[in-house]
């Protein structure tokens, strides 16, 4: 790809939409599960009884649920994350690329 | 070349039978039959894919990433088939088997990378890349100083990694086969060298596969066998593990292996950034045809590895109650007060607990697939970075003959084989796990910082990658040697100088803050090119306009 060829990818309204829409969707996907990780991390690391309180007065602490927890939103977010990913955004790339076409012509 | 191919099978095959016989002859009251059928049943099914491999391996492209031709669901079976490796059935389950709810933290460390991955890098990796993460490390900085410490980073992990692996095999086959450790090690060695070496990556992939459904319906199977037993209660299980095990009701709470703040945050740095930097992980992006077929690989690897995990608490749980607690401690070994083979063994016995004889023989059969199935992956990461980066791309002036590229990696193959081997006897006595944190702990502070920052940051400068590469590299190495477990326990030296198994914590942020500064300070030619080249780079990276296609099979 030459250089003349990415600023004109560059200065199409499409290709921004779906840079900006795309990034903003990961970071914030992203800071979430690290949100969510290290509040996890933070509590074995200075309030590890907090995990190790009962749950419902058994020996079951509420450590284990939020564990298994953590286990399947990191799987939910990824499925949200390809969701949105191979339908909106490859959508939108495909106009892009339509456009790009249509350009060089 | 295929008929040399084949004669080789022939002999290795061979060769495995005399094994057997061997052990059968000397140690007949130990020798597990039905776990030596299947073990061959195995070997002989993914020798035959090798050959069948072989055959379709003929250009670079094929060798490195089996045409391009994966498809996303198969790619992510086999990432989840690479990532549940020993230390993640055998070492997790000991460790959930020896100190209760930190085996979670573990799981929950190596899962929580994936979506990170996927977020920020895999879509990327798949439109900038060819065949190693390197390539897109070098994308528009000079090759040669990146390829280098690229493949140098890539070795280091590849080589710990290995290390596990063939601690967990050598234990596996000693007592199911009572064979001598060492032969269990040269065995396993011998066997991925010819996966790798004559299969490339097409063998690599269904070898992967195939061990990750056997893994998953073992595992599946193993852990209802438990719940059956307490009324698929959670309560009545872990108040039956409570009363048996040492620790008590402790093994309910964090608290056993990461006892100070630093250590647990460390870890949690190692471990989620470290997933991201691994060499053979990051290659399986490149098999794939395009950025959605990368994304689809994530969703069904991260599902599969998640309730892996699940499994894995249940089983170290089950192992408690079922195996420590077994009526006339039949799996205790009385002279050495340990677990017969040690803690790592603690899902072998829990097979033979719920299924008897045929299943241990088959939990036993499946373990060791899984061994030959990753370490295949990371020998063939590792020989990439030899002959891709090293050879073809850094060492080499002008266009390398694609034959002469691949003759390298076959050597290189048959070269860590020989490294993993020794290393594989010279680590014997270490907890799995613990030696893959390492390889983790390189991984996050080397490979990570420098491929999220060519990707990300458009100031990132030659001098900054690879100065800051080396810092994270090499402060990471040193760190680990003074810390706990080389220095105190390998070395023998007393107690360590740095008090972190897992030093994450500082080499991460100090590769990032010197990638930073280099190349902020960086006025050069070089670091103008760099930079200027950023955006045709970016475009791509978003797009995949100009990537390498998928070549159909």
């Amino acid at each position: 790809m030459t250089h003349e060829q990415a600023e004109q990818i560059k200065h199409n309204p499409k290709y921004q939409e779906l840079v900006s829409k795309r990034s903003k969707f990961a970071w914030t996907l992203t800071i979430i599960m690290l949100v969510v990780y290290y509040a996890f991390i933070l509590f074995i690391a200075f309030s590890p009884e907090t995990l190790g309180e009962s749950m419902s007065g058994g020996i079951t602490t509420i450590g284990i649920p939020i564990g298994i927890a953590i286990i399947i939103f990191a799987f939910a977010m990824t499925g949200i994350y390809v969701k949105r990913a191979n339908g909106e955004f490859d959508d939108l790339l495909r106009e892009v690329k339509k456009d790009l076409e249509k350009e060089m012509k | 070349m295929i008929g040399k191919v084949l004669s080789l099978l022939t002999l290795a095959t061979a060769a495995l039978f005399a094994a057997g016989d061997m052990a059968g002859g000397t140690k007949a009251d130990e020798l597990n039959v039905p776990a030596v059928v299947m073990f061959f049943i195995f070997v002989a099914a993914t020798l035959g894919i090798t050959y069948w491999a072989a055959k379709r391996t003929k250009s670079a492209k094929d060798f490195y990433t089996a045409g391009g031709g994966i498809t996303g669901v198969q790619n992510g079976t086999a990432i989840a088939g690479d990532y549940m490796s020993a230390a993640s059935f055998l070492g997790i389950t000991g460790m959930v088997y020896l100190k209760g709810y930190d085996g979670l933290i573990f799981s929950i460390g190596f899962l929580v990378g994936w979506p990170i991955i996927l977020f920020m890098l895999s879509e990327q990796l798949r439109n900038l890349g060819k065949y190693t993460f390197a390539d897109v490390t070098a994308y528009r900085l000079k090759q040669k100083p990146v390829r280098i410490l690229s493949a140098l980073g890539s070795i280091s992990v590849v080589i710990l990694y290995l290390i596990a692996q063939m601690v967990g095999s050598g234990k596996l086959i000693e007592i199911l086969f009572g064979l001598d450790y060492e032969f269990a090690v040269i065995l396993v060695g011998a066997l991925m060298v010819l996966y790798v070496a004559f299969g490339g990556m097409l063998a690599t992939t269904w070898v992967q596969i195939i061990k990750a459904v056997l893994l998953l319906a073992g595992t599946t199977f193993m852990s209802i066998m438990v719940m059956a037993k307490f009324g698929f209660s959670f309560e009545e299980l872990f108040t039956a593990a409570t009363k048996v095990h040492p620790l008590g009701d402790a093994i309910m709470t964090p608290g056993g292996l990461v006892s100070d703040p630093i250590s647990a945050i460390s870890l949690g740095i190692a471990l989620m950034f470290g997933t991201a930097g691994l060499p053979h992980i990051l290659m399986r992006f490149f098999t794939v045809a395009d950025a959605k077929e990368a994304r689809k690989s994530v969703f069904v690897a991260t599902g599969l590895i998640g309730y892996f995990y699940v499994l894995t608490f249940i089983m170290g749980f089950g192992a408690i109650v079922l195996v420590l607690g077994a009526e006339g401690n039949i799996y205790w070994d009385t002279a050495t007060n340990t677990l017969k083979g040690m803690n790592n063994m603690a899902a072998v016995w829990l097979a033979h607990a719920v299924g008897g004889d045929y299943f241990l023989g088959f939990i036993s059969a499946v373990a060791f697939a899984t061994i030959l199935a990753v370490v295949s992956g990371l020998t063939l990461a590792g020989a990439s970075a030899i002959s891709h980066d090293l050879y073809a791309n850094a060492f080499s002036t002008g266009n390398v003959d694609e034959k002469k590229e691949i003759r390298v990696s076959k050597i290189a193959t048959i070269g860590i084989g020989i490294a993993a081997i020794i290393f594989g006897i010279a680590f014997e006595k270490q907890n799995i796990a613990f030696v893959v944190a390492l390889a983790f702990t390189i991984a996050a502070s080397a490979n990570f910082p420098v491929l999220f920052m060519s990707i990300y940051w458009k100031k990132l400068t030659t001098r900054g990658a690879v100065l800051g590469g080396y810092v994270g590299l090499i402060s990471a190495l040193v760190l680990v040697i003074l810390g706990p477990v080389v220095w105190t326990e390998i070395l023998g030296n007393g107690a360590a100088i740095v008090p972190y198994k897992f030093p994450a914590v500082f080499s991460v942020p100090l590769a990032f803050l010197a990638i930073w500064f280099f190349s902020i300070t960086d006025k050069s030619e070089d670091a103008q090119r760099c930079i200027d080249e950023f955006d045709a780079q970016d475009v791509r990276c978003q797009t995949g306009i100009g990537s390498e296609g998928a070549v159909a099979h």
